[in-house]
């Protein structure tokens, strides 16, 4: 899957396996500043398992993730994870956890946190424990943790779960933003017209294979029809 | 280096800032060493066995069972919303993330120590005044291999299927030789034995905490990574 871009993002070959089932048989993927990659599937088609490989979450059983020409794990810092879980503490609150985040990565900047919670839409919450929140506002918090380093690739997992179609559109008009600032996005979704003004490509896998590549079609109905008929092999 | 400890730190406060909230595992672990010394107290007979014969290995079985207790829940909290995957994101130092929970770690078990220790004090009148400085040194000693050993397990035991259940089983066979070296150490010290004789179990006491922490710094990475 080339990108016309020097890519930023290079995969080569990515094979991991869980015990003796192959969850991913040989990925190749090339992303370059300022792209935005979908990725559809089916359920345990591999899609949260390539993600984890590509965050250095999970360990590749073969083949290579380079970021910037260096191996993701020693190119942490340059990606942001937004997982199914939250990765939030729950006895922790909003600022808390977000600090905790920040710390992790670096000094703490105070002018950068306030502009993260500005940017979710969770000022009025930052004082809050996370267990005392709403599902979208979870959400938004764990968005916001992992944007708050801003790094040069987000790996964005289902990220419109439990959102509200304003907190949504708040969401697609972040990333649209991002990606005219040169980062690169990969979303995986269930639904292609979830973030569909943001993507610039579109990627479906089943069984740990990629079924289609393609420059994004038209509108989100010509994609569904594609995507369908490549799961019908 | 700087980095490591922000990082070490960053953790470490996470961690007691979480405890103070909850209070959940001090609180078990200071009931639990509690309600041990009060059945050892009444269960013993004090015309057959001396208190000061009896409270040295009271006190240490004491404390190592609390110190599994508060142990245990080194690791649950990053399994809570794959918090672990958090800390496995960052840009660190594995070591760094292994020095941060074992400093909190550390904080609970010596906190564990400050409400055990005056316990055995009071139901066994234990001479305390006679074992100087001896005896916080050996206490701190043992705390950090207990916790050097503890937070390596319990990062590997969490994610078992039964992780609460394995920690005790792959730990106490681990605690058993620092127990000995206490529990010895103790004894000679509260019959009122010089500091001195008690070098020998002292020096292996730091033997065990470099060889265990040295470990932890390196095996780490490998435990909590996928």
């Amino acid at each position: 899957m080339p990108s016309p871009e020097a890519p930023l993002l290079e995969v080569r070959g990515l094979v991991r396996r869980y015990g003796r089932t192959t969850v991913l048989g040989g990925i190749d993927l090339s992303l370059g500043a300022g792209e935005a990659l979908l990725i559809l599937g089916p359920n345990g088609a591999g899609k949260s398992t390539l993600l984890r490989t590509l965050a250095g979450l999970a360990r590749p059983d073969g083949g290579s993730v380079r970021l910037a020409g260096a191996p993701v794990a020693e190119s942490r810092r340059r990606v942001g994870y937004l997982a199914h879980d939250s990765l939030l503490y729950d006895e922790l609150t909003v600022e808390e956890n977000l600090r905790f985040a920040a710390r992790l990565q670096g000094p703490v900047d105070d002018g950068a946190i306030a502009r993260a919670l500005a940017t979710g839409e969770l000022t009025p919450q930052r004082d809050r424990l996370v267990r005392h929140l709403s599902r979208g506002q979870v959400q938004r918090t764990a968005l916001v943790r992992a944007l708050l380093h801003g790094p040069d690739l987000l790996l964005l997992d289902e990220p419109y779960t439990g959102l509200d179609s304003a907190s949504a559109a708040s969401l697609t008009a972040f990333l649209q933003g991002c990606i005219a600032r040169g980062r690169t996005v990969i979303l995986v979704g269930h639904h292609v017209d979830e973030g569909w003004e943001v993507v610039t490509r579109v990627a479906a896998l089943a069984r740990g294979k990629w079924i289609l590549e393609t420059p994004r079609p038209a509108s989100p109905l010509e994609t569904t029809t594609r995507y369908r008929e490549a799961l019908r092999g | 280096m700087g980095e490591f400890f922000r990082v070490a730190l960053a953790v470490a406060a996470k961690d007691l800032r979480l405890e103070l909230r909850t209070r959940a595992t001090i609180l078990s672990a200071v009931i639990f060493a509690a309600l041990v010394l009060v059945v050892f107290n009444f269960s013993r007979d004090p015309t057959a066995v001396a208190a000061i014969d009896l409270a040295p290995g009271v006190l240490w079985v004491t404390v190592a069972f609390a110190s599994v207790v508060a142990l245990n829940r080194a690791f649950t909290v990053e399994r809570e919303h794959a918090a672990l995957d958090g800390l496995r994101l960052a840009p660190a130092s594995r070591g760094a993330l292994f020095v941060g929970k074992a400093l909190a770690n550390l904080a609970f078990v010596l906190l564990i120590e400050a409400v055990t220790v005056p316990l055995a004090v009071l139901f066994f009148e234990l001479p305390v005044a006679t074992a100087g400085w001896g005896l916080p040194l050996i206490l701190f000693l043992s705390s950090i291999g207990f916790v050097a050993v503890g937070t390596l397990l319990s990062a590997m035991a969490v994610k078992t299927r039964f992780g609460e259940l394995m920690l005790p089983v792959l730990l106490l066979p681990f605690l058993v030789p620092p127990l000995i070296a206490s529990a010895g150490a103790t004894s000679r010290l509260l019959a009122g034995r010089p500091l001195s004789e008690v070098v020998g179990w002292l020096r292996f006491l730091t033997v065990y905490d470099l060889v265990f922490v040295t470990l932890g710094l390196l095996l780490f990475g490998a435990v909590i990574d996928e």
